[in-house]
């Protein structure tokens, strides 16, 4: 049964000067505790997508609902992640990682518990009364996402978040996320530009196009692939043969693709 | 061993460089004070510059003893310093507040734009007989003086630093579900602080500027009363004076809130 569906989801951006279609009759849905990747050249339309999704924006047409219920009346906790970390520089790491039951009134001694169990699940132990600023990229992503889990989110949205790592961390980073997303066997949607992140973390992965944003094609990652820790999966024989089938994918698209141009509406005569 | 104490040799040195350089700047400094008073009171002795008008530093010196011994001068300094401080607080304290309002309403800040536009081009100490009519001759209209010119700059300043704020930490706050006032209250305020910090320090020197035109007009008490006064008796000496203790007190306030902006800024990362 599908858990997040996008039906006929459509979206434009409008300004004085004139509109983006940034996307345009999207439609996917995803099941409880799968991972979907979405994947797709810069300005695509991928952060709309999850911008959507979350219930930040408010698409232009069509509808997205989360079991059977429109987004805006669903009082589920949604976890989003994006490409840097966006801690307060002025709250320690714990106050940080509390700014969710904090919002929610839920700031309770429990969660603080929970807080720490986390941070040490992370490999985080006593950094609590840190301040950002003295963490490595890498150990601040890893408090961004605990700040994401503490709220025991049904559904992830990860924009992107290991794309300002560097390699090392990003794959550390990879195995972690996977591992923590499978015990506690969230649904998620990745959004990267990596191939090989895509194929190594989801179950399914949507290619997409741009000018407007829309669905190109659809690749299921093979049964054995998806049970596998990422890293492994990059050395997995399947592996090598679903990237090139992705990236010839995108090469054809690479032919035609040009930015992303806005609509202008002259309204001279 | 041997490399550490070298070590530390560099670093001695390091710092005695530095003692020394202080210590030269500020022989500079006490002699350029000791040559102006010198040739100040020289050139009055000698009727190079006409003593009546210019007066002297012993002169100067004198009166402001012989006018703090019998009191006179006492409860003009408290006055003008009571007045400063609060003009400078009720001054800085509304323009974060009207700046709040600004920011609270998208459509109250596009009303009120050209408004605020014209108010901080028009001279503030230009409205001061309005003021005194309106309010009545005292220290009311005064400390309005010494708040209504550093009001309209602090909410322009404020206002533009809360709008400043990067969008990703809207999105961070929107994502757990955040109202406005969380929004201004977790993220916007705090990631404004720093430039609100920085208009203390400009509204010190302004609200001095506000109150001493008051009193100019008010003329009932206080250093700009004092100054008038020796203006209107042809009593230069009393003038000196009085500006001799503004600026000493200008000065210790504005050490003052820099002290404070360094303990705010320690306190508030
Ligand atoms: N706030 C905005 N106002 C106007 N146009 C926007 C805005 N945000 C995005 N767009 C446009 O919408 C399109 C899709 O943007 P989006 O950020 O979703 O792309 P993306 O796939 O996430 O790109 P990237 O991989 O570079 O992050 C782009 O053409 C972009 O120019
Ligand atoms: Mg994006």
């Amino acid at each position: 049964m599908a858990f997040l569906t996008l039906d006929k989801v459509t979206h434009h951006y409008f300004s004085s000067t004139g509109y983006t279609k940034a996307l345009d009759n999207i439609s996917f849905s995803v099941k409880e505790g799968e991972f979907v990747a979405l994947l797709g050249p810069s300005g695509c339309g991928k952060s709309t997508v999850l911008s959507i999704i979350s219930g930040i924006m408010k698409q232009t047409a069509g509808n997205v609902f989360l079991e059977q219920k429109p987004i805006t009346e669903s009082k589920m906790a949604i976890g989003y992640m994006l490409q840097q970390d966006y801690l307060f520089p002025w709250k320690t790491i714990e106050n940080n990682v509390l700014l969710g039951p904090a919002i929610n009134r839920t700031l309770t001694s429990e969660t603080k518990e929970t807080a720490q169990e986390l941070l040490e699940e992370v490999g985080l132990p006593g950094v609590a009364d840190k301040y950002p600023s003295s963490l490595s990229g890498g150990m601040r992503q890893r408090a961004a996402l605990v700040r994401t889990l503490i709220n025991d989110p049904k559904i992830l949205l990860l924009d992107e978040p290991f794309s300002a790592l560097d390699y090392q961390t990003k794959l550390k980073l990879e195995d972690l996320v996977s591992k923590l997303l499978k015990t506690y066997q969230k649904t998620a949607v990745l959004v990267t530009h990596d191939i090989g992140e895509a194929i190594a973390m989801s179950d399914r992965i949507i290619v997409m196009d741009a000018n407007p944003g829309t669905i190109a094609s659809v690749f299921d990652v093979p049964i054995e692939l998806r049970d596998e820790q990422p890293f492994l999966v990059r050395r997995h024989p399947k592996y090598q043969l679903l990237f090139d089938r992705i990236w010839n994918e995108l090469d054809q698209k690479d032919t035609h693709v040009t930015s992303s141009q806005e609509v202008q509406t002259d309204e001279r005569e | 061993m041997k490399e550490n104490k070298s070590d530390k040799q560099l670093f001695q040195s390091y710092k005695n460089g530095i003692k020394r350089e202080k210590k030269i700047v500020f022989a500079w400094q006490i002699a350029i004070l000791l040559v102006f008073f010198t040739v100040w009171e020289v050139a009055t002795r000698m009727y190079w510059i006409d003593p009546l008008i210019f007066s002297s530093p012993s002169r100067v010196f004198t009166v402001i003893v012989e006018r703090l011994s019998d009191g006179s001068l006492f409860s003009h300094v408290q006055v003008t310093l009571i007045e400063t401080i609060i003009g400078f607080l009720v001054g800085t304290l509304s323009g974060i507040i009207l700046a709040t309002m600004l920011w609270s309403s998208q459509r109250f800040s596009d009303i009120a734009d050209p408004y605020i536009v014209v108010m901080n081009a028009m001279p503030k100490v230009a409205l001061g007989p309005i003021i005194i009519v309106a309010i009545g001759p005292g220290y009311l209209a005064i400390i309005t003086m010494g708040a209504i010119i550093s009001v309209i700059v602090t909410t322009l300043v404020v206002f533009s630093a809360f709008r400043e704020i990067d969008p990703n930490y809207e999105k961070v706050m929107r994502s757990f579900g955040a109202t406005k006032w969380q929004l201004f209250k977790e993220a916007v305020f705090p990631a404004a602080l720093p430039a609100m910090i920085s208009t203390l320090k400009v509204n010190v020197g302004l609200s001095w500027v506000g109150v001493i035109v008051g009193e100019f007009l008010v003329s009932k008490q206080g250093l700009g009363y004092l100054i008038i006064y020796g203006f209107q008796v042809f009593d230069f000496s009393l003038v000196m004076s009085s500006l001799v203790l503004i600026a000493i007190f200008a000065a210790i306030m504005y050490k003052v809130v820099e002290k404070l902006e360094k303990w705010l800024i320690k306190h508030s990362r």
